[in-house]
């Protein structure tokens, strides 16, 4: 535990001294994104990677944590404060029941249902349009603000958002290594021998799943308040696509993978400027390679690289 | 012979009830639902041969659809071909796309494992999508109606020549579909590995080309379903996505078999659509395949008409 505790403590200085590197620019506003993504990357990773259960309507709950946040401050003036935990404890409910029903399914059926979900959640956005302002999106959303502090630049966004961020790596690094954890990973290893073992798999699975998208659109919030526009286009099937791609690319139950994954994902866009239509080939080709050539995803994929590169070296070195 | 019988109740409905808007409106939704349903059944059915001769749900196979549309578009376009050659010729090369798509992707899968199968084939589909969108650009198209665009007046409601091509295509294709399955031994052979996998192996089935030929089989159904829908709806690189799932949608309805229960799904699906737009909403349109996917799932998981199956551990 005391080496976890070590690996966060290292994680978030280099979190918290990012921006005097990068300091001013557009970075600083990627940057926050990456931050974003991190969290909703953990939180699917969450029950993807620990409990093995799929989910590919994700960007949905993200978007129902955006809209209710950007919904009761901006039309109905509420606290930004208020606003953020109830949106979380409505995500939190409709997960929770849904997920009963939902998550008996498995494998490719699991997958196919969450999807209708998401795509469900994606068109009620779209056509409810006297509280959402559908296609067109919904704007005038609130910068968050404690006191006389409004986070309203890049540089106190970034710190805003990753103080979550952060929190959230802590509590899901805490939670990895805890019981839960392990029933969690049980669960993933055979549900069959997890409930022999005393695990009460069904209960659990929900849980995580309902834990999982209170995260993500605790996310969502946080999106609605920096962005201060919110529209459909960021909430379907396409992000939840790219949030399964930062998953995996990331591995599969590794917390600091998802980070990487995240950064990667956010960051690769930027990168490619100029080339932005290649962007769905690479996403495509970059998820495809990871499952066949690296299936442990970049933290347990580099370091065998590293060692097999070594090898090679070392046995030309010897011939 | 229910299309006969179906416009005399409505005459006698109409001198009744004196609502003839309503009515007509019904049976126009009615008709263009089924051949509508009828696509979802093509595209239904090649989800099941495939999931049910490798236990895979195909996540690309909308991009199939997707496919068969614009190759046609490119055949008839860029190549000046004649639709009758344009059509096999985008058959045959989407039905390449599947054998690559076996070949490169499912095949080689190290950890074949659910989700894995999952990704890949998501991935496989935004690569596909991807390079059209790279070939053939954003655009939306349109192909040209097989034969014309002149309406033909069925008891007040008016259909195209194009739902006729559908459904009369669709017919034949559920024909030659079920002759394979039942009178030649490939499709016996195929219907032997959904049975069992092992047994129809320890018989001499060479498992891993009845795979290969369900990808085949799936891409052209696909295909052709993208071809014959495309004079109606119009095709662009990215319309695989609702096509596939909603095909997909069909196939739970009729418990992923490869046969009736599948396109009745279809046509079930196509006119519940299809009422629901014009009656209820059409901007909800596509909530309706989606919230029926669920219930569906969540309360009779084996299909409308299957029979209800113990869980296996």
């Amino acid at each position: 535990m005391r080496r976890e505790l070590l690996k966060f403590l290292f994680f978030a200085v280099l979190i918290l001294a990012a921006p005097l590197v990068f300091s001013g620019g557009y970075l600083m506003n990627v940057l926050v994104f990456v931050g974003i993504n991190t969290m909703l990357a953990v939180a699917l990773n969450l029950l993807l990677g620990y409990a093995g259960q799929i989910s590919l309507g994700h960007a949905g709950f993200f978007g129902i944590g955006a809209y209710l946040s950007g919904i009761l401050t901006a039309t109905y003036g509420w606290n930004a404060w208020l606003a953020m935990p109830l949106a979380a404890l409505v995500v939190g409910t409709l997960a929770g029941l849904i997920g009963f029903p939902i998550l008996k399914l498995k494998g490719h059926y699991l997958a196919m249902a969450t999807l209708g979900l998401g795509i469900i959640i994606y068109i009620v956005f779209n056509e409810t349009v006297d509280l959402t302002g559908g296609p067109s999106g919904l704007s005038g959303i609130p910068n968050l603000s404690i006191g006389s502090l409004v986070f309203d630049n890049d540089f106190k966004n970034y710190y805003l958002i990753w103080t979550f961020g952060l929190a959230v790596v802590l509590f899901c690094v805490n939670l990895a290594g805890s019981r839960v954890g392990r029933a969690l990973r049980a669960v993933n290893d055979s549900e069959v021998a997890a409930r022999v073992m005393g695990v009460n798999a069904r209960i659990l699975k929900v849980q995580v799943f309902a834990l999982s998208a209170v995260i993500s659109s605790l996310a969502g919030s946080l999106y609605a308040h920096t962005m201060t526009f919110v529209s459909p286009a960021s909430f379907g099937f396409n992000f939840s696509v790219e949030l399964l791609t930062m998953v995996v690319i990331g591995g599969l139950g590794s917390v600091y993978g998802s980070f990487l994954g995240a950064a990667l994902l956010t960051l690769l866009p930027e990168l490619l400027r100029g080339a932005q239509d290649y962007d769905i080939i690479i996403y495509g080709g970059l998820l495809m390679s990871m499952v066949m050539f690296m299936p442990g995803g970049l933290v347990r994929g580099l370091p065998e690289l590293f060692r097999r590169v070594a090898r090679r070296r070392e046995g030309a070195g010897n011939a | 012979m229910k299309g006969n019988s179906l416009p005399m109740k409505g005459r006698e409905f109409l001198r009744k009830k004196r609502t003839p808007m309503q009515l007509e409106q019904i049976l126009q939704y009615s008709f263009s639902g089924l051949s509508t349903g009828a696509i979802y059944a093509l595209i239904g059915i090649g989800f099941s041969i495939i999931f049910n001769a490798t236990g895979i749900i195909n996540f690309a196979q909308g991009e199939f659809v997707m496919l068969g549309g614009m190759l046609t578009l490119f055949f008839l376009e860029l190549l000046q071909l004649p639709l009758w050659a344009a059509v096999p010729c985008a058959v045959a090369v989407s039905a390449l796309a599947g054998i690559l798509f076996e070949r490169l992707a499912i095949r080689p899968l190290r950890q074949p494992t659910p989700i894995n199968l999952v990704i890949i084939t998501i991935a496989g589909s935004i690569l596909i999508r991807g390079l059209a969108m790279l070939l053939w650009g954003k655009d939306t198209h349109a192909i040209p109606p097989f034969s014309g665009d002149e309406p033909i007046s069925i008891a007040g409601a008016t259909i195209l020549p194009q739902h006729i091509w559908i459904l009369a295509i669709t017919v034949l294709i559920i024909a030659v579909n079920k002759f394979f399955f039942y009178h030649t031994i490939s499709g016996k052979a195929m219907r032997a590995c959904s049975y069992n996998r092992r047994a129809a192996s320890l018989v001499g089935i060479d498992v891993r080309r009845m795979v290969l030929l369900s990808f085949i089989i799936s891409s052209v159904l696909g295909s052709l379903a993208g071809i014959i829908v495309a004079p109606l709806t119009m095709t662009a690189y990215d319309v695989g996505i609702m096509l596939g799932l909603k095909g997909f949608c069909a196939a739970i309805i009729g418990g992923m078999s490869s046969g009736m229960a599948t396109v009745v799904g279809g046509l079930i699906l196509g006119v519940l659509e299809s009422l629901g737009a014009g009656l209820i909403s059409s901007g909800y349109k596509d909530a309706i395949a989606f919230i029926i996917l669920l219930l569906i799932l969540f309360i009779r998981p084996q299909g409308l008409f299957g029979k209800a199956e113990s869980e296996r551990v």
